[in-house]
C-alpha cells in the first residue's frame, strides 16, 4: 500500500497547481452570494406584492440560498473537473502507475477535493445567509432562530455533496464532457422542471437536489412549495445515498476499467 | 527481472495479447519489436496494471505490480509524452507523482535538469513540444531512481537530436546495470541499442533472443560481384557449385561464398572484377520477413505502380531462383 498519507499530499497539490481550482470554487461562492443578495433585496422592497400563502410560508433564510440554483452548477464544473482530467489530460495512466491501489487513489483524491468543496460550501452558505438577512430589512431572519443555524450549515453540506455527486458521476463515466453534458442540464434544468409536474414530481423530490435541498428550509413547506414526505435530515440522508452510490459506481468503474 | 506468464488480452472477439510468456533479464537493454498493432503497448499497460490482463501473470521481482511499496522507486514507465495534466507545470506535474510515493523534492529539480528541462520546469506543459513532452515523460520515469525502466516507443516523433538523446540515455542507464525494456517498430533502432531482442506479431511471441544471435539468424550475407565479364563469370561461378544470382545494374550476388575464395577464382581465370564486397542483408528485412505473416494493417496495391517488387522477404535465393 501507498502510504496514504503520501498519496493525500500529492492530490493535494495536484488540486492547488490547476487553476481551474479557484476559478469553479471562486464562481460557486460568487454567484451563489451575489444572486442571494439580489433577490433578498427583492423580496424585500416587492414583500406586499407577495400572495397571502406565500407572505405566510415566508421563509427569509431560504431566499438567502436562491443564489445556490445557479452557483451549485459551479460545484458540478469542479467537482467533474476534479475526476475528470485525470482522464482527458491521460495524467490517469501516470498517477495509476505511481499509485497502483486504486482505492486509496480514488478515496484520496475525493477526500482532498471533498474537504476543499465542504469549507467553500460553508463559507459560500454562511456568507450568503449573513448578506441575505442584511438586505432583507425587517423581514430578516436571525442565526439564533429555531432551526435556521441547522439551515445555513445544511447549505454548505448541501454545496460539498453536490461536489462529491459529480465526482462520482465523472469517475463512473471517465470523462469530464460526458459529464457535465449529463450533470449541468440535470441539476439546472430536468431536476426542476420534472419537480413541478405532476405525478412526475412524486419521484422527481427524491433527486439528489431536491431532497438535500430541503435542509435549507426553516419554514415548512417553505414559499409555498410542496410538501415532501421527508424532513430535512432525512432529505439531506438521500443526498447522502444518492453520493455513496454514485462514489461506489465510481470506485466498480475505476477498480474493473483498463485505465 | 518482469516475468510475463501466459499473458492474454482480449477485446470482444479480437486478441490483442495471446499467450504472451517472456522475462525481462536485469542490467540489459531488452527491445521489445513488433509491428504496429502487435500488442506491445497493451502488453507493457497490463505489466503496470493499468490494463487488467483476460489471463496470465506479470511478476516484477515475483509481486504482482499493485502489491509494489512506493513502485515509481521499482519501475519507472515512459508510455505516452501526453500522460500529464497540461493545465500543471512541468515542475509540478511531477511533484505530484514525487509525493505520491515519498520521493524528495529536490529530485523532482534533478531530474529535470537530468533531461534538459529546467528552463521550462515553472511552464504549462500543455504548450511542450513532442520532443520536450518526451522528456518530461522520461522526468517522471526517472523520478523513483528506480532500477527497472521501461520506454514504449521512446524515439517516435522526435527529431536527429532527440532521438541521439534517448539512445544514449539508454546505454547509460543499462551501463549503470539498470533493466531497460524499451518498444519500438523500428529494427534500425533496435539493433543500435538493443542487446536482447523480444519480437511479436498478432500479440504472439516470435522471437526470444540476443541481438547477435538474431543478426547471426536472420541477416543473409553474401558476396556481390561486378564485372564487365559477366556472363563468363557466372558460368565460372556454376561450374563451381556456386549459386549466382543476377541482382540488376550489372552486379551478381552469390550466398555461402568469401571474397577471398571469390577473388582468387576469378584471378585464376584471368577474369576482371569492377566490384567484390561482402554484403548483410538488413535486420529490417529480416523482421519484416518474421512479421510478415503477422502485420495487422497490409499495405496493398504495390503492384499498380509499375510493377514494384513488393517489400520484405524476396531476395536472392529463395525467391529469384538460380
Amino acid at each position: 500500500m501507498a502510504a496514504v498519507s503520501a498519496v493525500l499530499q500529492s492530490e493535494w497539490t495536484k488540486i492547488r497547481t490547476v487553476s481551474s481550482t479557484v476559478w469553479t470554487l471562486a464562481s460557486a461562492l460568487i454567484v451563489t452570494v451575489a444572486i442571494g443578495a439580489a433577490l433578498s433585496a427583492v423580496f424585500n422592497s416587492t414583500f406586499d406584492d407577495l400572495s397571502e400563502v406565500e407572505r405566510a410560508t415566508f421563509d427569509p433564510t431560504l431566499v438567502s440560498f436562491f443564489g445556490m440554483t445557479l452557483g451549485q452548477l459551479a460545484m458540478v464544473v469542479f467537482g467533474v473537473l476534479v475526476v475528470g482530467t485525470e482522464y482527458s489530460s491521460g495524467m490517469i495512466r501516470t498517477s495509476l502507475a505511481a499509485v497502483p491501489q486504486r482505492a486509496t487513489f480514488l478515496f484520496s483524491k475525493i477526500t482532498v477535493a471533498g474537504g476543499l468543496a465542504f469549507a467553500v460550501g460553508l463559507a459560500t452558505s454562511f456568507l450568503s445567509f449573513f448578506l441575505g438577512q442584511a438586505l432583507l430589512g425587517e423581514h430578516r431572519a436571525s442565526i439564533g432562530d429555531d432551526n435556521v443555524l441547522r439551515a445555513v450549515i445544511g447549505g454548505g453540506l448541501y454545496m460539498g455533496l453536490i461536489a462529491l455527486f459529480s465526482m462520482g458521476v465523472a469517475a463512473m463515466l471517465r470523462s469530464s464532457m460526458l459529464s457535465l453534458g449529463i450533470l449541468m442540464p440535470f441539476f439546472f434544468l430536468v431536476s426542476q422542471i420534472l419537480a413541478a409536474v405532476p405525478k412526475v414530481k412524486e419521484v422527481a423530490r427524491y433527486f439528489p437536489d431536491q431532497a438535500g435541498s430541503k435542509i435549507m428550509q426553516v419554514v415548512p413547506d417553505a414559499m409555498n412549495t410542496e410538501e415532501a414526505p421527508y424532513g430535512p435530515w432525512a432529505g439531506l440522508g438521500i443526498m447522502v445515498l444518492w453520493v455513496v452510490a454514485a462514489l461506489a459506481g465510481g470506485y466498480l468503474v475505476m477498480k474493473k476499467r483498463d485505465a | 527481472m518482469i516475468e510475463l506468464e501466459g499473458l492474454t488480452k482480449r477485446y470482444g472477439a479480437k486478441t490483442a495479447v495471446d499467450h504472451l510468456s517472456f522475462q525481462v533479464r536485469p542490467g540489459v537493454i531488452t527491445g521489445f519489436l513488433g509491428p504496429n498493432g502487435a500488442g506491445k503497448s497493451t502488453t507493457m499497460r497490463m505489466m503496470l496494471d493499468l490494463d487488467n490482463p483476460t489471463s496470465g501473470t506479470v511478476r516484477i521481482d515475483g509481486k504482482h505490480y499493485r502489491e509494489l511499496q512506493e513502485p515509481l522507486k521499482y519501475i519507472g514507465a515512459l508510455l505516452d509524452a501526453k500522460a500529464m495534466n497540461g493545465g500543471r507545470s512541468a515542475y509540478n506535474n511531477l511533484l505530484c507523482l514525487a509525493q505520491s510515493n515519498r520521493i524528495p523534492e529536490r529530485r523532482v529539480s534533478e531530474v529535470l535538469d537530468l533531461v534538459g528541462l529546467t528552463p521550462v520546469a515553472r511552464k504549462k506543459s500543455k504548450g511542450f513540444s513532442l520532443g520536450m513532452g518526451q522528456r518530461l515523460g522520461i522526468a517522471s520515469a526517472l523520478l523513483g531512481d528506480p532500477e527497472i525502466l521501461m520506454f514504449d516507443e521512446p524515439v517516435n516523433g522526435l527529431d536527429p537530436e532527440g532521438i541521439h538523446w534517448i539512445r544514449n540515455l539508454m546505454k547509460a542507464l543499462a551501463a549503470e546495470g539498470r533493466t531497460i525494456f524499451v518498444s519500438s517498430h523500428l529494427m534500425s533502432e533496435m539493433a543500435l541499442t538493443a542487446d536482447h531482442l523480444i519480437v511479436i506479431g498478432q500479440g504472439k511471441l516470435l522471437a526470444d533472443t540476443t541481438m547477435a544471435d538474431f543478426i547471426q539468424e536472420n541477416s543473409r550475407s553474401y558476396v556481390r560481384l561486378r564485372s564487365p565479364q559477366q556472363e563468363r563469370l557466372r558460368d565460372l561461378l556454376h561450374a563451381h557449385g556456386f549459386i549466382a544470382v543476377e541482382a540488376g545494374n550489372g552486379t551478381i550476388e552469390v550466398d555461402g561464398a568469401t571474397t577471398e575464395k571469390l577473388g582468387e577464382l576469378a584471378a585464376e581465370n584471368g577474369l576482371v572484377l569492377h566490384e567484390l564486397s561482402s554484403q548483410r542483408a538488413s535486420l529490417e528485412e529480416a523482421f519484416m520477413q518474421m512479421t510478415a505473416s503477422a502485420v495487422e494493417y497490409h499495405a496493398h496495391g504495390t503492384d499498380v505502380h509499375g510493377g514494384a517488387p513488393a517489400p520484405g522477404p524476396q531476395w536472392g535465393t529463395t525467391s529469384q531462383g538460380a
